[in-house]
């Protein structure tokens, strides 16, 4: 009932001071629009794929260099290579020490297609696991076989956009893809998939755009696929590709996933016996060094979101508290301007409390304006940068997107934020005294 | 002493007003100071002949076992292209994003490297086809030039680096001469030092390496996915590129050629998340100062309004048009210097943790001071209309009620 009242009240009076309504509006809007446009970006970049299986996916660490290698003695985190030599891959994946486990690499195979010019793709070398362990929906199709991996077959799984370019207007499962030259049968087609960040693969950079084709780690390696990605060597390889293989030069990354979260410490325990081992062996000439991390603790570790990004979001926050500290100087005038008003309101017997009612409605009333206005300004403001972004990628098309949860967002920090704006202004009006008010007129 | 009277009676407003510039110049100097670190970065010149160089990556399809002798054939037509002044085969290139990169140090085996740097493999041509300059000593000759295949890693007897680079390995002598160890334990003397070369990183990046760190090892690059830097005359940039490719692909067909592109096509793409964050950053500190000379000239209305009488009373005793319209000035002068003196250890403040946390450039006293000087200087802009409203009022608002 009060409610309600209020609410006439508050419309009211808000249509009466057009101006100054306007310029609340404004003003929240503007600084909500700013930061909301902002922290979208961020909150895409810390994105939480895979997240019901953040803490059983997990990536080792193992120090096949040596303390020789780092600057300090202590293995910080980031200081043990964040990849795996080939030999520690593969003796991982032999152990099946997870129920499911892949080790990969990233290469870049040149398409020839029966119609056209050869072109350059990004694809991935991984186990059939991968495509279950990172949740990649088939559109068409399957992943192919474990028997495959062993074999070394010559099997692809292609994106849809891949498919979609090579294959339009056919089922391409079960086609031949021609690969560096070499023919692939085509087992199946994902569906659009882009985990942000890319967390099976963050050598480069954390936020890449999935690949456009799979095809079978042992496969690769059978023919010499040249990596695309980050290999870093602490001494000279020796030649070749077998010596790439047999070098201390880490490029494939490797995930496991564990039966449960408390799982890892056994994992670790493996990993430990592992580097022991290699030092009785005599590879290693040091204490043996393991690290393991799950998914969310490997998110964390690498700085996904760019220096430019934070401080942009951190002064578009900025901004919109300079917003709102104008919009108290404006509520301020606009409350003071009515205090007449509110003081035949009290001299007619309404309470401090209700008057205080009416003028946080009134405020609400503001916020969820100011929201709207934030709203259209953030859907605008990712327009905006879209357009400053080369080319339609599936990473820049999640980056800015405005979804239910982001629409949530701003909508509660918009009302939120003006109510606090509005608090001073309102239990300052609501202190008016009935008589004073209107004795002076 | 009027000023500070009137102060007093509205204090809330005045605080808004200090706080909203205090707030206002915090984050107008930090963005500032980013934003002409992005300026400089998008600007820096990276030593090569940049107006008429372009570059393409080629793969052959297949795996080809003559690799060396298809490059050559492949620079010899790149070269015999009427208008091509240099060609040159190589790993990476300025602004080019990929890179190797490695230690450099002074002593054999020395635990922690002197430097890091990024490695370009070139050969004696490559001089022409970068557009360097060579500041000492000389570039590569035909006889010290090996071939270094991609899947091997080689360490040369000669090089030569940068200036740069020079100077961090012997900043107190010439680095001519010297020799210094790649890798650990590899000698190699420095024979040239290029005036400047950028590194093939776009800016200063978590990779270890300083952004003018470069090295030149004198090697035949070997690979199936490499990249031609091919410099032309001036003016004949475009009609170079098509003839070029075409020549390429009169060789053979079973090649892919990705990304050929102008240097200042690179460059763009180098700098696209700096160009985007400083678009960014404009939009916001252009907003921000609107909304700030907004709330100034709102709160100053309303004061003004608030004291309609008060003005008639002071104009009806004697005072002019000008000396109300100074009295806003000066009292917005006191707020808001209050304000920029707030803003300024704010700003400072906020800079030194954005230095710690986000790699941000500390600021200068004059930055900081020019910066203080716009916000000051918007704020009495925001008070000459309410000013001019507030000298207009008659004198007779005194006797006349509200």
């Amino acid at each position: 009932m009060m409610l309600g009242y209020h609410l006439e009240l508050a419309i009211r009076s808000l249509r009466r001071n057009l101006v100054l309504t306007a310029l609340v509006v404004a003003a929240v809007g503007v600084g909500i629009g700013t930061s909301m446009t902002e922290l979208a970006v961020m909150r895409a970049m810390l994105g939480n794929p895979v997240s019901d299986k953040a803490l059983r996916l997990v990536v080792p660490q193992i120090d096949v260099w040596g303390p020789d290698s780092r600057s300090t003695d202590r293995g910080a985190d980031l200081e043990l290579p964040d990849q795996l030599t080939y030999r520690d891959a593969m003796a991982f994946m032999r152990a099946r020490k997870g129920v499911r486990q892949t080790a990969m690499y990233g290469i870049g195979p040149d398409v020839t297609p029966d119609h056209g010019k050869s072109f350059p793709t990004s694809g991935r070398a991984t186990y059939t696991d991968f495509f279950t362990m990172f949740e990649a929906p088939f559109r068409e199709g399957a992943a192919w076989s474990e028997a495959d991996d062993a074999q070394r077959a010559r099997v692809v799984v292609l994106s849809f956009r891949l498919a979609d370019r090579v294959f339009p207007h056919t089922h391409p499962v079960g086609r031949m893809l021609r690969l560096d030259g070499r023919e692939f049968r085509v087992v199946g087609v994902l569906a659009p998939w882009q985990l942000m960040p890319r967390v099976y693969d963050m050598s480069q950079s954390a936020l890449r755009d999935a690949e456009d084709l799979y095809l079978p780690f042992s496969t690769a390696i059978d023919l010499q696929m040249t990596q695309f990605g980050h290999n870093s060597c602490h001494s000279p390889a020796p030649r070749g590709w077998e010596g790439h293989l047999n070098s201390e030069c880490v490029w494939i990354q490797f995930w496991a996933e564990l039966p449960n979260a408390g799982a890892i410490g056994a994992f670790h325990q493996y990993l430990l016996d592992y580097a022991t081992d290699q030092r009785a062996t005599g590879r290693f000439h040091w204490a043996p060094l393991v690290q393991t991390h799950n998914a969310r603790e490997w998110i964390a570790l690498r700085k996904v979101v760019p220096d430019a990004v934070k401080l942009s979001t951190l002064i578009a926050f900025g901004f919109l508290a300079v917003c709102l500290v104008n919009a108290v100087g404006l509520m301020l005038a606009s409350f003071s301007s009515r205090a007449t008003e509110l003081g035949v309101r009290r001299a007619l017997g309404a309470s401090r409390w209700s008057i205080f009612q009416q003028c946080m409605t009134e405020t609400v009333l503001l916020g969820v304006l100011g929201g709207a206005l934030g709203l259209g300004l953030t859907a605008i403001g990712q327009a905006g940068e879209r357009a400053l972004d080369p080319g339609d990628s599936p990473v820049t098309r999640l980056l800015y997107s405005l979804d239910a949860g982001m629409v949530l967002i701003t909508a509660a920090v918009a009302v939120v934020a003006t109510v606090c704006a509005g608090l001073y202004p309102t239990w300052r009006a609501s202190r008016v005294q009935p008589g004073l008010q209107l004795k002076t007129d | 002493m009027l000023i500070l009277r009137s102060l007093r009676r509205s204090k809330v407003g005045a605080l808004l007003i200090s706080v909203q510039i205090a707030l206002t110049l915090a984050i107008l100097c930090n963005s500032l100071s980013a934003l002409q670190q992005q300026l400089q970065d998008m600007t820096r010149p990276t030593g090569i002949d940049e107006a008429n160089i372009w570059t393409l990556r080629n793969q052959w399809i297949g795996a080809p076992e003559d690799l060396q002798a298809r490059i050559l054939t492949d620079l010899a037509a790149l070269r015999s292209v009427p208008g091509v002044v240099g060609a040159a085969a190589t790993n990476a290139y300025p602004l080019g994003g990929d890179a190797w990169t490695t230690g450099v140090g002074l002593n054999p085996n020395q635990r922690v490297s002197t430097a890091s740097t990024a490695v370009y493999i070139v050969d004696e041509h490559a001089m022409a086809a970068f557009g360097l300059k060579l500041a000492e000593g000389r570039w590569f000759k035909a006889g010290e030039i090996g071939a270094a295949r991609d899947d091997e890693t080689k360490f040369p007897a000669t090089v030569i680096i940068t200036r740069s680079l020079a100077h961090a390995l012997f900043p107190n002598t010439d680095a001519l001469g010297q020799v210094v160890y790649f890798g650990r334990s590899q000698p190699a003397r420095v024979v040239g030092i290029v005036e400047h070369a950028q590194t093939p990183f776009a800016s200063q990046t978590s990779w270890h390496v300083r952004i003018d760190d470069a090295s030149f090892f004198p090697y035949q690059y070997v690979s199936n996915d490499m990249t031609y830097v091919v410099r032309t005359e001036p003016g004949r940039l475009a009609a170079v590129m098509m003839m070029a490719q075409a020549r390429l692909f009169q060789i053979t067909a079973q090649r892919v050629v990705t990304s050929a592109r102008t240097f200042a096509e690179t460059r763009h793409g180098a700098y696209t998340s700096e160009r985007k964050s400083s678009i960014v950053l404009g939009v916001v500190c252009g907003l921000l100062l609107v909304v700030t000379a907004l709330g100034v000239v709102g709160l100053t209305m309303y004061w003004v309004s608030q004291r309609r009488r008060y003005i008639g009373m002071r104009r009806a005793l004697g005072a002019r048009r000008s000396d109300i319209a100074r009295y806003f000035h000066l009292e917005n002068l006191l707020i808001a210097g209050t304000g920029v003196a707030v803003g300024v250890v704010l700003g400072l403040g906020g800079n030194v943790l954005l230095a710690s946390d986000l790699a941000l450039t500390r600021m200068s006293a004059g930055f900081i001071c020019a910066a203080a000087g716009i916000v000051l200087g918007l704020s009495q802009l925001a008070v000459i209309w309410p000013a001019m409203r507030a000298a207009s009022i008659p004198p007779a608002t005194a006797i006349r009620g509200r």
